[in-house]
């Protein structure tokens, strides 16, 4: 078992990767990218190591689940958090899937930063090293056992989230969308933060070994929160789950990860598929007993009517969006709604499989379309350096991002394009052949048991996605060249194909590591080893029964083989290619052809829902004028209340010091006549006896009194010139003065104790 | 273990590396790192002292924590003014911004 201590040391090389870039390496860009490379390398072949002897070890219940001993990390009183390292089913299995997707992110992004781009980027070293933390973020999230540990790797995360995506801050557009990114996902965190302290607060703990222990759950499903009839563990599991909802990119907090596109390429990959968005479903999959710790709560409906919605939504959104990059990331939205809502309806293998595998094909994807970007612009760059055809777009901005400025890739990128096809048919549940068939079909299969509404929204969403996805394919490879850009585009440099070749062959042979034992015909053939594996976490005496009981339920569903789901799922699947064919495929679209469903939906009458569509159904606005343009519209009536007057706005406190003043001017008035006409009568009287008396002593003042007034005046005048050169308004200035006086207070405290000692 | 004089040396130093650049450098966004530099080294001393000689009270760690509140508000509020100094004056060179001379 000690071979499994090997994890500790799994996150521990991509961090010094990044520590050693950052403070040793980062004048030398070669150096930079072999120690990034190296340090996930060594961390993949660690990770192996645990993974294959992990799975080696007996599938008898519980045998799977391993916890270090732990050290004792965070001493606070009389309270220790103890830290190690917890290795089941769940981990294993994230552990094949991070550090191989990340390596080849890394050694793609080699060829992505060097080639095709005019010059280097001066941040080279730099990218690299936040790409290094960004894997750590993962590990170390995946493999410690305690969600204070989880948390904070969840939180490296989010920083390295928001330094990639804002990675070209030059752009306006790019550092708004790291902001953006980052404070959304925030309003998750803060969520998941309330849930911790809570659980913290009911438990007294939060390593998994005590949360997750049966006793334990059961009091959490006992006590009710607050007196209200939703029991302790359904808020605590929902709090949790707005983690989710931010970093997985759940509506209502799914806008940042479409503008998260602004940053390179390989970032894209690295957080839709290996890192970031995983993370949030990995959080569901981890606090999965405690989502199911109360039977039918309300809390696993949420989590199943968010899933789906979003599921069904972003695919809708998809099939508008004309920016490759950008179709990807809303179908990463919608396939992320698939595992929540999988989870949701107690799937949790067919959910956790799900993300395994869509990891490595949306993994391909991505490190597809920026391989795609790169010839555009490449061969928008030959383009014009040949002369030729500067009239088609002249020197108005070119978007080598725009599927609509491409077509006939396929013949000039084969190994591009045969890599994307195996993605693409992947992530539309292709039969047989794709992972992304076998998972989906798995959960298909469990939510026609369980939740037949759900089974229903997530079939149309496959539908969908099918349609988007060859919608894509054929607008980007097949057909011909729609500009000169397209025309020229060279394929891309082998440390980029390599990794593409290499993750299509998993997005396509992983699936069988899950194939329904009851599935006809070749069912048999190969066990269902991910499920034995997976599901054996779950059956593993740590865990809650209900937890047991709900994945019983839902795996007794698929015991029997049922074939509506799959013909539904087959049907959806191929409809959508099909139908996706005929629209885009069968006659390829012409330079200045409009989009085809636009145009079909326009001339139907429903071209307001295509613009809605491909504004993403005006969320962004929505929110940008609620809270942002809210916030300032706040911070307005503030500015109001102190400085009315200062354009020419009277505020409330301008308003309030005026009508003051209004008043005592009228009193004043009043009090004028009263002195002008009456007492001013009475003084001069008063002063004429005065003025005799004054005169007198008008001798004795000039000469005396004057000159010791002036005097101190003119001491005190003397003084300030003296001390002014002091005051020279330099702050260091002042700063050294304070410390030269407290090193002399020092010095003269020291000598007095000296002098008392020796007296 | 570690004996505690290492750690106040370790302060020591760090609080000076701090007040030297806060005397020496003339960018502002570098004064207040210095300026952060000089409450870390705090916080080394306050935990060594808390974790030596008291370790059964979290008091130590308490104030060490409120110390980062107060340092976070006050970069908060010191990177405002730089930013505000910025907008008007366009530098971020302290030596720069002495309209208070006498």
């Amino acid at each position: 078992m000690s071979i499994l201590n090997l994890a500790w040391l799994i996150p521990l090389f991509p961090f010094l990767a990044f520590v050693t870039i950052a403070l040793f390496a980062h004048r030398n860009r070669a150096l930079s990218h072999q120690i990034t490379i190296g340090g996930i390398a060594i961390a993949f072949v660690l990770s192996q190591v645990v993974f294959w002897a992990a799975v080696l070890i007996p599938v008898d219940g519980g045998e799977h689940l391993f916890e270090s001993t732990a050290i004792r990390w965070l001493p606070a009183g009389h309270e220790v958090l103890s830290l190690g390292v917890w290795v089941d089913p769940a981990t294993v299995v994230m552990l094949f899937m991070v550090p191989l997707v990340c390596m080849m992110i890394f050694i793609y992004s080699v060829g992505y930063m060097n080639f095709g781009t005019p010059q280097i980027d001066p941040r080279y070293s730099r990218f690299f090293a936040y790409m290094s933390l960004f894997a750590t973020g993962m590990l170390g999230m995946v493999v410690f056992n305690n969600l204070v540990a989880f948390f904070l790797f969840w939180e490296i995360m989010g920083t390295c989230s928001y330094l990639l995506i804002g990675f070209w801050y030059e752009k306006e557009s790019a550092f708004r969308a790291g902001l953006k990114a980052f404070l959304v996902t925030k309003l998750g965190d803060l969520f998941l933060m309330v849930g911790l302290v809570m659980l913290y607060a009911e438990v007294g703990s939060l390593a998994y070994r005590d949360v997750f222990a049966p006793e334990t759950l059961h009091h959490l499903a006992e006590t009710p929160f607050l007196g209200t009839p939703l029991s302790m563990a359904a808020v605590i599991s929902l709090l949790i789950f707005g983690g989710t909802v931010g970093k997985s990119a759940q509506f209502p907090l799914h806008v940042w990860l479409p503008d998260a596109m602004e940053g390179p390429t390989p970032v894209s990959a690295l957080i839709h598929a290996a890192t970031m968005v995983s993370a949030g479903v990995f959080l569901v999959v981890r606090t999965f007993p405690l989502l199911t710790a109360v039977d039918g709560g309300v809390q696993m409906t949420v989590v199943a009517v968010i899933g789906a919605f979003t599921a069904i939504f972003s695919s809708v959104i998809a099939v508008a969006q004309n920016d490759i990059k950008r179709v990807l990331a809303f179908s990463t939205i919608s396939q992320l709604g698939y595992m929540v809502a999988a989870l949701g309806i107690g799937a949790y293998v067919a959910g956790a499989f799900h993300l395994i595998t869509h990891a490595f094909f949306k993994a391909l994807l991505f490190l597809g379309s920026g391989s795609v970007i790169h010839g555009m612009e490449h061969g928008h760059h030959h383009a014009h350096e040949h002369g030729g055809h500067h009239e088609e777009h002249g020197h108005e901005e070119f978007n080598p991002n725009d599927m609509m400025n491409m077509g006939g890739l396929g013949r000039r990128m084969p190994r591009t394009f045969w890599t994307f096809l195996a993605g693409g048919l992947a992530l539309s549940g292709f039969p047989l052949i794709t992972a992304g068939f076998w998972s989906k079909d798995e959960i298909l299969a469990q939510a026609y048991e369980t939740a037949p509404w759900v089974f229903w929204i997530l079939a149309v969403a496959a539908g969908i996605t099918a349609f988007y996805t060859m919608r894509q394919i054929c607008m980007t490879f097949l057909g011909q060249p729609r500009t000169a850009a397209a025309r020229h585009a060279p394929e891309s440099v082998p440390s980029m194909t390599v990794p593409l070749i290499i993750l299509a062959v998993f997005a396509v042979g992983l699936g069988w590591a899950g194939i329904p034992e009851h599935f006809p015909v070749i069912g048999g053939l190969i066990p269902n080893w991910f499920h034995h594996f997976m599901g054996s976490a779950i059956g593993a005496a740590h865990t809650a029964e209900h937890a047991a009981e709900a994945v019983g339920h839902a795996a007794e569903a698929v015991a029997g083989f049922v074939w509506q789901p799959l013909a539904m799922g087959l049907a959806f699947a191929l409809g959508g290619l099909g139908l996706g064919w005929l629209v885009y495929g069968w006659r390829p679209m012409g330079a200045d052809d409009p989009d085809r469903v636009q145009a079909a939906m326009s001339r139907v009458g429903l071209g307001w829902l295509h613009t809605a569509m491909r504004n993403r159904f005006y969320f962004d606005e929505l929110y940008h004028w609620v809270f942002v343009r809210g916030s300032i519209w706040l911070a307005g009536v503030f500015d109001a209340f102190d400085y009315g007057q200062a354009e020419g706005r009277h505020g409330v406190v301008d308003g309030m010091v005026n009508l003051a003043g209004r008043v005592g001017r009228i009193l004043s008035q009043v009090a004028d006549w009263i002195d002008t006409h009456i007492v001013d009568a009475l003084v001069d009287l008063a002063g004429r006896a005065g003025r005799a008396g004054s005169e007198a002593t008008n001798v004795f003042d000039l000469k005396v009194v004057d000159g010791a007034v002036d005097g101190v005046g003119s001491v005190i005048r003397a003084g300030g010139q003296a001390l002014r050169p002091i005051q020279t308004g330099r702050v260091q200035n002042y700063l050294l003065l304070a410390s030269a006086m407290v090193l002399a207070l020092v010095a003269t405290f020291f000598v007095m104790i000296l002098l008392l000692q020796i007296w | 273990m570690v004996p505690l004089q290492w750690y106040l040396i370790l302060s020591a130093v760090l609080f000076c590396v701090g007040l030297y650049g806060v005397l020496a450098r003339r960018n502002a966004i570098a004064i207040l790192m210095g300026v952060e530099l000089m409450l870390n080294a705090v916080n080394v001393n306050l935990l060594a002292f808390w974790r030596y000689r008291e370790p059964a009270s979290a008091v130590g760690q308490v104030f060490a924590a409120f110390v980062y509140l107060v340092a976070a508000a006050e970069v908060a509020v010191g990177l405002a003014l730089v930013v505000a100094v910025w907008r008007t004056r366009a530098t971020v060179v302290v030596d720069d911004v002495d309209q208070l001379r006498g």
